[in-house]
């Protein structure tokens, strides 16, 4: 059949079961926005700027594992993605982007609104695509979203003429096997790797897993649990691992590195056996390098063999699908008596609940802490949550207890301010029986708010919490402790939230006491559509505990006990 | 120290442009780079010096290979393998230096494929080591331009390495 360009598209995004879009339209992508017209099976999303539509793709594709397809014009449209398609990459998000660009006989010839966007992105995505000939496009289309998906997952961009949008060709749908003679995800462990992990797992006193994004990815949150209840392995998350084991599991620690638990520092310091599954030991988990984990042996078993050996030197490198691997290990795995180890554990873990805010004696103000924590029991622990950067979003991974995954978003590679509120709209579209719930802080909800517009159009049934505290409190936090209490830059005059949600449409509260979180979380709960609370906090407070950047892991500044005086302690 | 890493790659727009991003995104430190064909149509095939003393080999290779474009990768470092570099060195050399010339291009089996009143161009073939000898030689006569290809290598035997794997290259004109 005789198909455009155009159509071209929207036929193979309906083979590769495409329901939704984000995008903005423009001139070098407008043949394709008009074909869209003929297609009822998609969903087009217009965001309010291209960031806000590639965040959205993003939470939709972290919610579903599903792809995520972005669309923009030229020029401006794909730069205006770029931010969107960073932070897809630093954290492994499957998406397609389609980008317009000028009609091929104008290319590189500088012509109104031209970017080289393949050359702008090519670092930042998996792969991308120029498309100068409308007969190579469906096949472009089908290799993209396998590329997108498979392996280690990100995003890959394609870009395409105008000219090629335009122009007809007797379409069929390549159904033959794609010819991608260099692209070979690997699956499962070798017999003698096996067997080595085996015996190391089998003969340590102080194993400890390091659980990634990667157990999500892979799909391997059964596995991990398995492994923990055999072989009384006790393990403990990555910012992204969060929700690949049950907060509440017995073997289940928590959070590691920057702002993580003490005591699961303390216990990666002191372990045996570092278990790496799917994670990439990115400095915000490794503190110094040169003193991470000195006395254990470890196994890192990853998808992509790059990452093996790349920070911290292993014992051990597996290069498979965690699943696949897990699956060939845990039957292996010896149900060894680890108690001495985990009452240790214990230990240190009762001297950071004496110091935890949660557990001490509120003075009628409302912190950031109190705020997530009321969230949490207020929507029974079971939100998807979808967070911004800053301190709230590591209030957000202490105090909101994950028991599912796929249930907290948020942008840790590349700590994209901006993210949180057009991803937690892009999640809902994946999820739309979640409730759904964006925290983000003053600062970075400034950077994507007209992303409300957006949220009013589409009737998304979103609820946005600001962590009000009048600063861009992570780098204040910085420079209290770093540079001498010198606030350059970082206290916010805010426009009224409340105000700014209602000229949008958006119904919204101020709170800034603790006993009226409550009733506040219980409306936004029960109003349909979006709906905006602006939680007024503590200006100074301090995400604790923190390691120091390029710190020993184990030297965290801890918050002060209720004995102790205010001054930094240093265990 | 150095590491020669062979690449096949496929024969798409951009591939070079994606491998050289690669080392510069990495800060992958590479002594030189050369492409060519290969008797597969549609692949080409790299050799890549790394400086090994600043740069993990292994995990330029393990980069590489993520490539959708790299078809496989292989550190023939430890095999036997032939290395050869090709310069083409302009000699400063009047009527009384030619001679002499003459000379150590024959001990080092180059060719001269030039001469002008002033100059002659040599051309030789080689090893790196071979080929810095010669240049020290050359030097005291006046160099007045040269060019070197980089090391290209092929491992000796009948085995083909690095290998197609069983795989065969596209050949759409996707880029
Ligand atoms: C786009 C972007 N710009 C700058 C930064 C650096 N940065 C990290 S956290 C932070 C402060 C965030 O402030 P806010 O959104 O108010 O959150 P808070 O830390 O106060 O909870 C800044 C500026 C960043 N991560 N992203
Ligand atoms: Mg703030």
């Amino acid at each position: 059949m005789r198909r455009s360009g155009a159509q071209i598209i929207w036929e193979c995004l309906e083979r590769e079961g495409v329901e939704v879009v984000f995008g903005y339209p423009g001139g070098a992508i407008l043949p394709t926005y008009d074909a869209m017209t003929q297609y009822d099976f998609v969903h087009h999303v217009l965001a309010r700027h291209e960031q806000g539509a590639a965040h959205m793709a993003d939470g939709y594709a972290r919610t579903t594992g599903k792809v995520g397809v972005a669309m923009a014009t030229s020029g401006p449209g794909a730069t205006n993605l770029v931010t969107g398609i960073a932070t897809a990459m630093m954290d492994s998000s499957p998406m397609v982007c389609f980008t317009g660009q000028v009609p091929t006989t104008a290319l590189g010839g500088d012509a109104f609104q031209e970017t080289d966007v393949t050359g702008v992105t090519l670092p930042i995505t998996k792969h991308n695509y120029l498309v100068t000939d409308v007969d190579d496009l469906a096949y472009i289309i089908r290799e993209a979203f396998h590329v997108a998906r498979t392996g280690r997952p990100g995003p890959v961009l394609i870009d395409i003429c105008k000219d090629v949008q335009v122009a007809e060709t007797d379409f069929v749908y390549p159904e033959e096997d794609l010819e991608l003679p260099g692209y070979a995800p690997p699956s499962e462990a070798s017999p003698e790797e096996v067997q080595r992990a085996t015996e190391m797992i089998n003969a340590s006193e102080r194993p400890l897993v390091l659980a990634g994004h990667g157990v999500l990815m892979s799909g391997a949150m059964q596995e991990l649990r398995e492994f923990a209840e055999r072989g009384n392995v006790p393990v403990s998350q990555t910012l992204l691992g969060i929700g690949n084991m049950p907060a509440s599991h017995r073997m289940n620690l928590g959070m590691m590195g920057m702002h993580g638990e003490a005591y699961v520092n303390q216990a990666i310091q002191s372990a045996d056996l570092l278990l790496a599954f799917g994670m990439r030991f990115d400095d915000r988990v490794t503190g110094n390098l040169q003193t991470y984990a000195p006395d254990s042996k470890k196994i890192h078993i990853e998808i992509d063999a790059s990452e093996i050996n790349k920070n911290v030197p292993v014992d051990l490198g597996i290069v498979g699908d965690l699943k696949a691997v897990l699956q060939q290990l845990n039957p292996l795995v010896e149900s060894c008596d680890r108690s001495t180890w985990l009452t240790q554990i214990d230990e240190w873990q009762a001297d950071t609940r004496s110091r935890d805010i949660i557990y001490q004696e509120a003075n009628g103000e409302l912190l950031g802490a109190h705020v997530i924590r009321d969230i949490w029991e207020y929507t029974n622990g079971d939100a998807i949550t979808v967070s911004d950067v800053g301190q709230h979003q590591m209030w957000e991974a202490q105090y909101y207890h994950h028991e599912r995954p796929f249930t907290l978003l948020t942008s840790g590679g590349l700590g994209t301010m901006g993210f949180g509120f057009p991803a937690a709209v892009g999640a809902k579209f994946g999820q739309p029986d979640e409730e759904v719930w964006a925290i983000v802080g003053d600062g970075g909800f400034q950077m994507t708010n007209q992303e409300l517009a957006t949220a009013v159009q589409e009737n998304v049934d979103v609820n946005i919490a600001i962590i009000n505290n009048a600063y861009l409190g992570m780098v204040r936090q910085w420079q209290e402790f770093f540079y001498e209490e010198r606030y350059a830059e970082t206290p916010l005059v805010n426009p009224d939230f409340v105000k700014l949600a209602e000229a949008y449409g958006v119904p919204a509260l101020r709170v800034d006491r603790r006993e009226d979180v409550e009733a506040a979380v219980r409306q936004a709960r029960e109003t349909a559509g979006p709906f905006l609370i602006d939680f007024v906090v503590e200006k100074a407070d301090i995400v604790y505990p923190m390691v120091p950047s390029g710190a020993d892991l184990d030297k965290m500044i801890r918050r002060p006990t209720p004995s102790t005086s205010p001054a930094s302690v240093r265990s | 120290m150095d590491h020669t890493l062979v690449a096949l790659v496929e024969d798409k727009p951009g591939v070079l442009n994606r491998v050289a991003s690669l080392f510069r995104r990495r800060n992958f430190n590479i002594e030189s780079l050369t492409v060519g064909h290969t008797s597969v149509p549609g692949v080409s095939r790299m050799t890549i010096v790394v400086d090994a003393d600043r740069t993990n080999a292994h995990l330029v290779e393990v980069n590489l290979n993520k490539l959708v474009n790299v078809i496989s990768v292989q550190d023939v470092t430890p095999d036997r393998a032939v290395t050869r570099d090709l310069a083409l060195i302009k000699v400063k050399a009047d009527a009384t230096a030619r001679a002499e010339i003459n000379q150590i291009t024959q001990i080092f089996r180059g060719k001269i494929v030039d001469v002008s009143q002033t100059s002659l161009i040599v051309e030789v073939t080689g090893t790196e080591e071979k080929i810095d000898s010669m240049i020290d030689l050359l030097n005291p006569f006046g160099i007045v331009e040269m060019v070197r290809t980089g090391r290209v290598a092929m491992v000796r035997g009948e085995k083909s390495v690095p290998t197609m794997n069983g795989r065969r290259p596209a050949l759409k004109s996707v880029s």
